[in-house]
């Protein structure tokens, strides 16, 4: 790796994902086919890369938040943090794009019958209430400690999700994914996939982003502390 | 432009403005954190100046 690459790397994560968001836009509506879903296709690209997104900043928040638990990492605490509030923030936009989707296919906005979508909502709200337990602790370990056995409950509810529209019976959320591969066609699969590499690299750069602020936070109030 | 047309912009509309949302929190808070270090710059010459005062005295 070069020495350039190598002190900026956050500028190099935030170039690579708005080269992939770029290059996604772009096979979005000038390669990939319209199927018989007509246009409203296009949403499914972004929809189901941002709903993995959100399931993969969960589960990153699961992780450091065992590392707390485990290694009595204090860092991990924040880390934790900053990956679950980038996974609300993508589980909001899953659900709002998914609306907009359903309004139109579907002809309504929600759907309380599919098990899918109530178990995301489910999954999201679960997550929204992390930040008032949270911030109704005073920080430090107690804090850190309590946020992390949320987190990790949280985590359980991830393949519950995602598995719930293959275990469920009755269903009109479509399956893109199934036992037998992608069901679609090369070229969809192929730009679903650029989705999903721009959405987890935007994630990324947005994750590292905000880290570094915290993390400039928590110094100069160390740094207020010691000058007072 | 056809209803569909015009549910796909507003789906990519909506992922684009909680983006450039989410660039606009981060930018307000740098701008704070910019405040608090010029604060502390200050506050740390202060302390020198006064250090410095005490030993010449």
């Amino acid at each position: 790796m070069s020495t350039w690459l190598r002190n900026n790397r956050l500028a190099a994560l935030a170039a690579l994902a708005f080269a992939l968001v770029t290059a996604s836009i772009a096979l979005v509506f000038f390669y990939a086919p319209v199927d018989v879903d007509g246009l409203n296709q296009k949403i499914f690209y972004f929809h189901v890369a941002i709903a993995i997104t959100a399931y993969v900043c969960f589960a990153w928040g699961g992780w450091k938040a065992l590392r707390v638990l485990w290694k009595r990492d204090e860092d991990a605490d924040l880390e934790s943090y900053v990956a679950i509030h980038q996974g609300v923030i993508f589980g909001a936009l899953t659900l709002v794009t998914g609306s907009i989707w359903a309004r139109y296919r579907w002809g309504h906005w929600w759907e309380w019958h599919e098990d899918q979508l109530v178990l995301f909502l489910v999954l999201f709200l679960f997550y929204a209430a992390y930040f008032m337990l949270r911030f109704s602790v005073p920080a430090g370990p107690r804090r850190a400690n309590l946020s992390a056995v949320y987190a990790l409950f949280g985590v359980a509810l991830v393949p519950v999700s995602i598995l719930a529209i293959r275990l469920s019976e009755r269903f009109i959320h479509p399956v893109a994914f199934d036992k037998g591969g992608p069901n679609m066609a090369g070229s969809q699969f192929f730009t679903f996939c650029v989705s999903l590499a721009a959405m987890l690299t935007l994630a990324a750069t947005l994750y590292h982003v905000e880290l570094a602020g915290k993390r400039i936070d928590v110094r100069l109030r160390e740094l207020r502390e010691a000058l007072q | 432009m056809s209803a569909e047309e015009k549910y796909v912009a507003a789906a990519y509309l909506v992922i684009f403005a909680v983006v450039l949302a989410y660039v606009v929190i981060i930018a307000l808070k740098l701008q704070r954190l910019e405040r608090e270090l010029t604060e502390l710059t200050e506050l740390a010459r202060t302390k020198q100046e006064e250090r410095r005062a005490v030993a010449v005295g």
